[in-house]
């Protein structure tokens, strides 16, 4: 095992011995997880199996069941622009297609450091079209609006 | 001096956290005593971030204020200022709203609970613990209340199920994984007022003797989620949740869950394997979530809304709250008004407004200016509305009589620059994306159902029979509601707006 793994083996079952008595422990776990290291890696995969005693295809199958969860780690910067209806009402087609241009990325890649997502609703639907920032909600956002923060990025 | 500036996502969207930073710098540099409550939205996200200051004639608007107006509001000394608005509880949008689940919401401090007492705050549950199982029960199913999620259940039946049934733990389960587009009442509910959630779910809990809940809030809603934590810490300490509720010697706690980017975890059965740790796929009914929910369980999977509404029917009275609405729907609904509308948010009425006066007359038509083409109203599973149903009044059946649903109360207004051939290939698409895989007509029908509207794109006129039988097989085929409503949709779409499935059209638009 190299460093890198016994460190993420034992951080997990650190997070695991914490979490593992909740009723229903292995999404507060997956969570954990990835707070921790920023994704889910592959080494954590075993070690959760083994505390909650499933089987490591059944860890695997959950977390990859979910949007949220990376197996690998995302760009220094996370833009997870809304593409659902009211933001579409509201010029987030558009929106979506200058920010793939400008990162020279499709969605659920990284460029530049920044690694760009699509998302379905985050409840910003008055105010379209709507983006969450590094985990910070933005509203009306629009082509210069992006392109302000996107330089803030380096991008 | 009072000032309050909302801390809800929709106004920090729009800069809030910058008013409220320039707030406190400016309070200093004058050399002012100013106290800063972040209160949650008043729903007027039109005028967001909404600033309000506390005056002896009441509380006075101001909006929408960004950082760099603030210095001059303060030298106005929030008097005559371009961005005046007036009297809050004066402004027409919310005039004309009745305030029930959403009385609070905006007012307080979200996280003082002698603020929430104050106004009226645990009024409810005191009466509920007094009362017995049964009558507790009672009081829901004569408030008339439907669940708010989308599905119009009656309320009151579903505790019945579950306080009949025995069992060593019984569960309240909160569904606050609110995906549908347009919708935001869930978090508006959460980050503006927190402890009538917690109230609602402690008097679902003695009611249906469940002595422990979770709610599960979607991962998207951060603010949501910090505020509830928050919330049910505070209510923990001060004995509302514990072994003692409120010194009645009865029992109930409640636990925050976080969802992880999954759609169809907002339908119930799919929300509880979610909530056991699991793949997030539906359940096949029966047996009930009622009987068999949380890890086998009896459990109340109630949406936010549906047990917000709880606290007041306690405390005004279950026939206080069924003399608002129409026919079988009974009480308020928090309409969300989104999309491209001149004055967008949350607006809080009794059932029974034309689905014109709201979108014409309170939303004020479109921001663009452009005439309104299509209403979504329901979320992505919801019908498409031409202008020619204008006159269908807000309720559960009157939507479903004309081929729709009013779901979770959220309307898209659409102007006539929306493509609804487009429309309809998104609903499929958002379909296929978030199908749980567990049903055939859902997860392969969606990914034909794309393919099918691309032919007709295409000028394939044939194809759309194809698409109307597949649309038929999803809706009398699916599981759950996913693949059961995606063709309300595209069906309405293509019924309404026959013109954007010609191959004339998709030749223009090319």
């Amino acid at each position: 095992m190299t460093a890198n793994a016994t460190a993420v083996a034992q951080r997990t079952d650190d997070i695991v011995a914490d979490l593992a008595t909740l009723e229903g422990p292995l999404l507060p776990i997956l969570h954990a997880v990835q707070a921790a290291f920023g994704y889910v890696p592959q080494e954590a995969l075993p070690r959760i199996a083994e505390g909650l005693n499933l089987s490591r295809a059944e860890v695997h199958g959950v977390m990859s069941f979910y949007h949220d969860f990376r197996s690998e780690p995302a760009g220094r910067h996370v833009v997870k622009l809304c593409r659902a209806e009211a933001c579409q009402a509201q010029g987030a087609d558009a929106l979506a297609v200058h920010a793939q241009a400008r990162l020279g990325t499709a969605f659920h890649g990284t460029a530049k450091g920044v690694t760009l997502e699509q998302v379905f609703c985050l409840g910003l639907c008055a105010c379209g079209p709507a983006a969450l920032v590094d985990g910070e909600v933005v509203g009306r956002l629009d082509a210069a609006k992006l392109d302000a923060i996107l330089s803030e990025f380096g991008a | 001096m009072k000032i309050y500036v909302p801390r809800d996502a929709a106004a920090k969207a729009l800069g809030a956290e910058g008013v409220a930073a320039a707030v406190l710098a400016e309070a200093r540099a004058r050399g002012l005593d100013v106290t800063l409550v972040r209160n949650g939205s008043r729903g007027m996200v039109f005028l967001e971030p909404l600033l309000e200051v506390e005056t002896p004639e009441g509380r006075k608007a101001f909006g929408p204020v960004c950082a760099a107006d603030v210095p001059g509001l303060f030298a106005a000394n929030f008097g005559d200022h371009p961005l005046a608005l007036g009297l809050t509880e004066a402004i027409p949008f919310l005039a004309g709203q009745t305030r029930l689940t959403f009385a609070r919401v905006g007012v307080i401090d979200p996280l003082s609970l002698a603020d929430y007492e104050a106004h009226g705050g645990l009024t409810g549950l005191r009466r509920a613990l007094g009362m017995t199982s049964e009558q507790i029960v009672a009081e829901v199913k004569d408030s008339g209340l439907r669940g708010r999620g989308g599905a119009g259940f009656p309320t009151g039946i579903k505790w019945d199920t579950v306080a009949k049934a025995k069992a060593a733990q019984k569960y309240i389960v909160c569904n606050a994984d609110e995906g549908d587009s347009a919708t935001f009442a869930d978090r508006m509910l959460m980050e503006g007022d927190p402890f009538t959630l917690i109230e609602g779910m402690a008097i679902a809990g003695i009611g249906t003797g469940a002595t422990r809940g979770y709610v599960y809030i979607r991962s998207e809603y951060p603010d949501a989620i910090a505020v509830m934590e928050e919330a049910v810490t505070i209510a923990r300490a001060a004995g509302l949740l514990g072994d003692n509720v409120l010194g009645s010697g009865r029992a109930f706690d409640m636990w925050i869950r976080t969802g992880a980017g999954a759609y169809v975890c907002g339908e119930e059965t799919s929300l509880l394997n979610s909530l056991e740790g699991k793949r997030g796929v539906v359940r096949a009914k029966p047996p009930l979530p009622a009987l068999e929910g949380f890890l086998g369980r009896p459990t109340v999977v109630n949406n936010v809304i549906s047990l917000a509404t709880v606290p007041v029917i306690f405390e005004r009275g279950a026939a206080f709250y069924k003399d608002f609405g129409l026919g079988r729907s009974r009480g308020t609904i928090p309409l969300q008004i989104a999309g491209n509308v001149k004055f967008g948010g949350l607006y809080e009425t009794a059932f029974g407004l034309t689905l014109g006066r709201i979108v014409d007359d309170i939303a004020g038509g479109t921001r663009s200016g452009r005439p309104v083409k299509a209403v979504q109203v329901g979320g992505p599973l919801g019908a498409y509305f031409p202008r020619a149903l204008f006159d269908t009044p807000f309720g559960y059946e009157e939507f479903a009589g004309k081929e729709g649903l009013i779901g979770h109360a959220g309307l898209t207004v659409f102007d006539d620059s929306a493509d609804m051939l487009k429309m309809a290939r998104f609903a499929m698409e958002f379909c296929a994306i978030e199908s749980c895989g567990k049903c055939t007509p859902c997860r392969i029908g969606a990914v034909r159902g794309m393919e099918t509207v691309d032919r007709i794109g295409r000028g394939d006129a044939s194809a759309i029979p194809v698409l109307t039988d597949l649309c038929n097989t999803m809706k009398f085929g699916s599981l759950c509601a996913l693949g059961g409503f995606t063709p309300y949709p595209v069906m309405s779409a293509l019924t309404h707006f026959p013109e954007d499935f010609h191959a004339a059209h998709q030749e223009a638009a090319e």
